[in-house]
Order: C-alpha cells, then sequence, then structure tokens
C-alpha cells in the first residue's frame, strides 16, 4: 500500500541498519539520542526500531506526548468541569483514562459525568451544536500540530455564533522544552529526532538555537520504520563529522519555514502563555491560551472553579524524570506493578505515545525471547 | 508481562471492562469465577462441554449490543445467530438449536424488529440450526439503547473428537481463515462517516461449514480452534499462548488484511490485530496436516484466503510475539482497556 509498505521494507531496513552499525564504529563513544515526539516513541516500539541500533546508540525518549505532559492538576479541573451539572466534557480517548487526584474522566464518566470521546475538536463543537442548552467543554491538549485544528473550531463558533463551546487548554510548544531540557544538569544528550508534524507546522527555524547554541544536531524525522532509521544514520553522521545541524529527513512533509497558513490562523486564536509540565515545571511562554477577543470561551476564565491547582505527582510515579529522559521506563519502581495500562499511576502508562505504555506493550526486554 | 491479569481495582465498572480483553478477564475472573465456580466454567472456552448420559453437549451463551444496530454486511440479528453458532463450532460440536431474548426500547421500530427476526432467520437456516426458544422485554425509553439480543445455543460434540487449547503444543502452526478486522472496521468507519468507494463489509457468516472441511482434512491433527471476536487476534492468540504455557510467535507480513481496513487502522491508530472478527477462525494444527488443512481451507467460500501465520513454541511460556513487516520483533499485547465499545 502506498507511503506504507515501501517506508517498511525489510530489506532496506536492514540495509540501513547495517550504514548506521558502520557509522557507529566510528564514534568516539556511545552516544544518546532523544526523540523529541510521543508519535516516534510509539514508532520506535511498535516496529521494534530499537533493535535495529548498535550498543552504542541509545534512543532516549523526550517530552512530546501531549497526554504524558498535561499535569495532574489540569486533569483535575476536566474532572471538576465534567461533575458540573449542564456541562459536557469532551476530550481525545486517551486523555480520558489519566488519572487526577480522584480516579480518570473514564471513572468519573462511570460515576455518571457526561464524558465524550471525540477524534477532533470539530467533533466537540458539533456536540455543542447538537445540544444547545448545554454548556460543552472540549479539554484541548497537544502541540504545534493539534493547534491549527483547535484555532479552526474556536474561529468556527466565533463565525456561527454558538454560545455554548468552550475550551479548557492544555496546548504546548516544543522548542521551550527543550530548551528546558537542555539546561538540565542531569543528562547527558547529544542529538535530537525532531518532530515530523510539529514542524510540519511551525518549520524548522524554531529548532534552529539547539545547534547554533548547544552544538547539538537536530534531525526532524517521520514516522515509519525506515524514516527513523534514516533520521539515526544522519543524526550519526553529523556527531561522526562533528557537525550540528538542523537536518530535514521528513521532506515530504516538512518545509524550513512549515506551513504559514496555519501558523497564522494559531497566531489569530491564540497567545503564548507560561505553562506547567509534567516533569519540566513551568516554562516560561511554552504554552498556548486564547486570546482575550476569544475570552467568552476560555474555560478557565468562564468557570472559575476551572483553574488549575498545581497538584504534586504521586510519590511513587516518576513521568517526571522520563519526560525528562533522566530515567528509563523500567527504571520506575511501579512500572509493570502498581502502573499499568489499564491501572495508570502516571500519564506516561497511558497514551501510546506515553514512553510507559509503549514500553510495556511492546518493551525489548521480552525480545529475547523470540 | 503484559499478559498477566491483576485484581480488579475499580469500584464501578467501566466500558473497557466489556472489550473481551484484559479488562474482561479481569472482571470475570474477580467477580463470576468465584460466585459460579465449577470446573465446567474454569476451562473458560467458548463452550462449555457436559457430558449427559454419555453424549457431550456443547452449550454456549453471548449478548449483542452493536450499535448501529444495521450495518454493510450485516445486523444485530445475523450477528447473535452466527456468533453463538460459531462459539459452538469451534469447540468441534455440530449446532442443534438456538434461544433467542430481546430487550427492545419503548419506540423501537416494529419495521425493524421484523427485518432483525428475518435477519436472523436467514443466518439460522444458512447455519442449519433452528431458533426453538426465546423471551422478549420491553423497558422504557432511556433504560436500553434500541435493541439488545441475547443468544444461546446447544450442540453436540462428535464422538472422538477432542479439539481445545489442551491440545495445543510447541511445534503447530497457526492457521488464519481470511482477512483480520474486517468486521470491527466495518462498524467505526460507519460510525466515523469514512466513505470508500467499496463500503468495508462486516464478515459475519456461521463458520460450520468451514470446520467440518478441515476437520475431513486435518482429522486428529487440528488441536484447537477459536473464533477471533472481541479484542480480535491478538487476544485470542494471548489467551492460548496464557492457557496452553507456550509461546506464539506471528509473523506480520502472512496475516491477510484487506487493503482498506489496514488504511482505516492506520487512519484512526487502532491495531487490526486487536479489532474483532465475525467469520473468521484461527487453528493450531499439527505441521503435518497444515497443508492439506489449509488446502481445504482454500476450497471452500469462507476460507478463500487461509494462511499460515505463526507457530507455537516452547519459549517463554504465556507470551505472543509478532515479527513485524519491517524485520524487527516484539510482544503482540493482550489488548487491554476500552478498545472499541459495542462492536458486537
Amino acid at each position: 500500500m502506498q507511503y506504507l509498505d515501501e517506508f517498511r521494507r525489510s530489506d532496506y531496513a536492514r540495509g540501513l541498519a547495517a550504514a548506521i552499525r558502520e557509522e557507529a564504529q566510528k564514534l568516539a563513544r556511545p552516544v544518546r539520542i532523544m526523540e523529541l515526539c510521543g508519535g516516534h516513541t510509539h514508532s520506535i516500539y511498535k516496529y521494534a526500531v530499537d533493535t535495529f541500533l548498535p550498543e552504542n546508540v541509545r534512543l532516549i525518549h523526550g517530552p512530546g506526548c501531549p497526554v504524558c505532559v498535561t499535569p495532574r492538576g489540569r486533569v483535575a479541573a476536566a474532572i471538576a468541569l465534567a461533575h458540573r451539572p449542564g456541562v459536557i466534557l469532551a476530550s481525545f480517548g486517551d486523555m480520558l483514562r489519566v488519572p487526577g487526584d480522584k480516579g480518570s474522566l473514564l471513572q468519573a464518566r462511570a460515576r455518571g459525568a457526561d464524558v465524550r470521546m471525540v477524534y477532533s475538536p470539530l467533533d466537540a463543537l458539533q456536540l455543542a451544536r447538537q445540544n444547545p442548552d448545554r454548556q460543552v467543554v472540549f479539554f484541548a491538549i497537544g502541540f504545534e500540530t493539534t493547534a491549527p485544528t483547535h484555532a479552526m473550531a474556536v474561529l468556527r463558533a466565533q463565525r456561527e455564533g454558538i454560545r455554548n463551546f468552550f475550551l479548557l487548554t492544555n496546548l504546548v510548544t516544543m522548542p521551550p522544552a527543550v530548551r528546558a531540557i537542555l539546561d538540565s544538569e542531569e543528562l547527558a544528550l547529544d542529538a535530537f529526532i525532531g518532530p515530523g508534524h510539529a514542524c510540519a507546522i511551525s518549520g524548522t527555524i524554531p529548532y534552529q538555537f539547539v545547534a547554533e547554541e548547544y552544538r547539538r544536531p537536530v534531525v526532524v524525522s517521520g514516522f515509519e520504520p525506515l524514516d527513523l532509521l534514516q533520521s539515526v544514520l544522519m543524526v550519526l553522521r553529523q556527531l561522526v563529522r562533528g557537525e550540528a545541524r538542523v537536518e530535514i529527513q521528513y521532506k515530504r512533509l516538512v518545509r524550513p519555514e512549515g506551513n504559514p497558513i496555519a501558523r497564522q490562523r494559531i497566531d489569530q486564536v491564540f497567545e503564548p502563555v507560561t505553562v506547567e509540565w509534567r516533569g519540566l515545571g513551568m516554562l516560561p511562554m511554552s504554552g498556548l491560551r486564547l486570546r482575550p477577543e476569544y475570552a467568552h470561551m476560555d474555560a478557565d476564565r468562564v468557570f472559575p472553579d476551572a483553574v488549575s491547582r498545581r497538584l504534586e505527582d504521586p510519590k511513587a510515579c516518576e513521568c517526571g524524570s522520563i519526560l525528562r529522559g533522566a530515567k528509563a521506563p523500567w527504571e520506575c519502581r511501579v512500572f509493570g506493578t502498581a502502573c499499568t495500562p489499564e491501572n495508570p499511576i502516571g500519564a506516561c502508562m497511558v497514551s501510546p505515545e506515553g514512553a510507559c505504555a509503549a514500553y510495556y506493550r511492546y518493551g525489548s526486554r521480552l525480545r529475547e525471547g523470540a | 508481562m503484559s499478559g498477566k491479569l491483576q485484581p480488579l481495582r475499580e469500584s464501578h465498572v467501566l466500558l473497557g471492562h466489556g472489550s473481551g480483553g484484559k479488562m474482561s478477564a479481569e472482571l470475570v475472573q474477580s467477580v463470576f469465577l468465584p460466585a459460579f465456580h465449577n470446573p465446567v466454567l474454569a476451562a473458560l472456552n467458548d463452550q462449555a462441554v457436559v457430558t449427559v448420559e454419555g453424549a457431550r453437549l456443547a452449550f454456549t451463551t453471548d449478548s449483542f449490543v452493536v450499535s448501529p444496530p444495521f450495518f454493510p454486511g450485516g445486523d444485530i440479528g445475523c450477528l447473535a445467530v452466527n456468533g453463538t453458532v460459531n462459539d459452538l463450532v469451534v469447540g468441534g460440536a455440530v449446532p442443534i438449536c438456538l434461544s433467542a431474548s430481546f430487550i427492545v426500547e419503548e419506540g423501537f421500530p416494529v419495521a425493524d424488529l421484523r427485518r432483525v427476526a428475518q435477519s436472523m432467520a436467514a443466518a439460522a437456516e444458512a447455519a442449519g440450526v433452528q431458533i426453538v426458544t426465546g423471551d422478549t422485554k420491553v423497558v422504557e425509553r432511556g433504560a436500553a439503547d434500541g435493541l439488545f439480543i441475547t443468544t444461546a445455543g446447544v450442540g453436540l460434540v462428535p464422538a472422538g473428537r477432542d479439539l481445545g487449547p489442551h491440545r495445543i503444543q510447541p511445534g503447530d502452526l497457526i492457521l488464519c481463515s481470511g482477512t483480520v478486522g474486517d468486521h470491527g472496521v466495518a462498524i467505526l468507519s460507519l460510525r466515523n462517516g469514512l466513505q470508500f468507494d467499496v463500503p468495508i463489509e462486516s464478515d459475519s457468516a456461521a463458520l460450520g461449514g468451514l470446520v467440518e472441511a478441515m476437520l475431513a482434512a486435518g482429522g486428529e491433527g487440528i488441536h484447537a480452534m477459536r473464533d477471533p471476536t472481541r479484542g480480535g487476534v491478538a487476544a485470542s492468540l494471548n489467551e492460548w499462548a496464557m492457557a496452553t504455557g507456550t509461546q506464539i510467535v506471528v509473523e506480520e507480513a502472512a496475516i491477510p488484511l484487506r487493503d482498506e481496513v489496514r488504511a482505516v487502522c492506520e487512519l484512526l491508530g487502532i491495531d487490526p490485530l486487536n479489532v474483532a472478527n465475525e467469520g473468521k477462525l484461527l487453528a493450531a494444527v499439527a505441521p503435518d496436516v497444515a497443508e492439506a488443512v489449509l488446502a481445504a481451507m482454500r476450497t471452500h467460500p469462507l476460507g478463500r484466503q487461509a494462511a499460515v501465520v505463526g507457530e507455537v513454541r516452547a519459549g517463554e511460556a504465556g507470551t505472543v510475539f509478532l515479527r513485524t513487516q519491517v524485520g524487527g520483533t516484539r510482544p503482540l499485547e493482550y489488548p487491554s482497556g476500552e478498545q472499541l465499545p459495542r462492536i458486537c
């Protein structure tokens, strides 16, 4: 099938793996490459891409799973809103499974709250049209990739004069998180695999500082197994030559300038704001909130009880260290025992893009048996 | 690791408890098994086999809540007949008769009910069984959604036949009777308004004829069969691996899959191996009869695309691995959580 089979060919994968091994032999020391996007984390485990890599090349999972970086306080706010009479709380399926301090949105639904799973903010807008006597709150999460769709939903609601549609936002942008990770002392990273779909919107210019200020290569990658293997090879070639550049592997989708129309829509509707990230804390100007002219759709402003409290992560949970790449999933004490996809303690165990859930499902420790 | 069941922790039932995967198994293990405990139930097969005056009776029941009730390739009625028939025949039983109980929501159109009944009659005739008893309840509007159907079925296991996970052994090959994921994706496409030139149809069908053709070709070499409904191929194989203490290795590239189904799964981010089938079976067969069984399957209309998709090994007990198309190997997890509610 076009765009699937040709990017999953095992003969090409073997060829790339051989080229990676050859390049890796030239490395002076083992290298650690962080893939920034949760979609990459998922693909790496789903296709067992890591099993193609030599011992001295290690992939570290970054903060690119939108469900995972949403702080517990926001989940608690969503649950509080869901229990409000007259409210329909809608969000993406994975977000419904994340525990706050009193269970998840799915558990809130089992106790009587009206919680709906949707695939898009436009589906939530449709709910608002169909239920004019209810207040429909969309729990909006995501990176640059989904921000334009959220902007479209807001602009449509505005144009149609829909008064019962609100966003509880936890929209974030990747570059400030990358800077925070680079500034943290606990972590030694040699290079990054850049987020393909986020860069399709933002372009690669916002990542230039990684190469220029921090001297780390960035290769913006696609999501198929061959994309990821080729990106690793491109990273290694830069490292071997002592280069630090922003390169695009995902050329079939990403341009250096990104998608100007999508960015214009984002800027029209949202403004940068300092927000909390699970695991990374408060990051300056790393989030998006509705501009004042759309304040009447902003759940934080309309429903004062939605204002986030900061909630600490459960003591046993190490999602924070995992999201910073400081710990691997299996190094968390509750991984796979008290914390499983059915009964998650931390958000990293919820989304298929979360490092813990991906590792739990497809983890390589079990591969030895096959 | 991901296959191990945990004690139930939730205080309220979640949709995931009906998914057919790990959460369903945990609910059954924590609530129903302790209450009803007996050796026949404890086997947790698709059908119970009880011996009555020397005859081995197979007995099974299934409820159907699919939404919407009418879909390309079938409806809740034929699903209710075929699902119960299939639970009997994969145990080697020859179906004798069925019961059908209806929970109808006040206001449900009689024309639709008639259409469902006719569909059930046609499915029963095709499967060679009769619906000999039933029950009807009507609940007030909102207390149910349209129509729920429960069927039960009784069959006879011919003398000398012994099919089940207890006979699976290392070296067995895993056969799959055709394209996977068709039913679940047909329902999902309908719900999500995904349109194709040719609509994806449910594979709802009774498998008795195919099973008999296989048994005629493979005899005792056929060790076990399952129809991979909720939870899909991944759930069925994990249950086999856990029940038998074997390891199963599956070849991704060998699994029959329609292009349209694959496209929808890629689009929605779901694994076709976790998606429900309603007219397919998996078989664990001895390698020396595999070729003959496969040939017999391919001459039957319901098995034209049958393929060998994996093998049973003596490796780490209770695990299933997938050799991916690109050439890596990873665990094929036991599906858990809310996959696709009300798919059947």
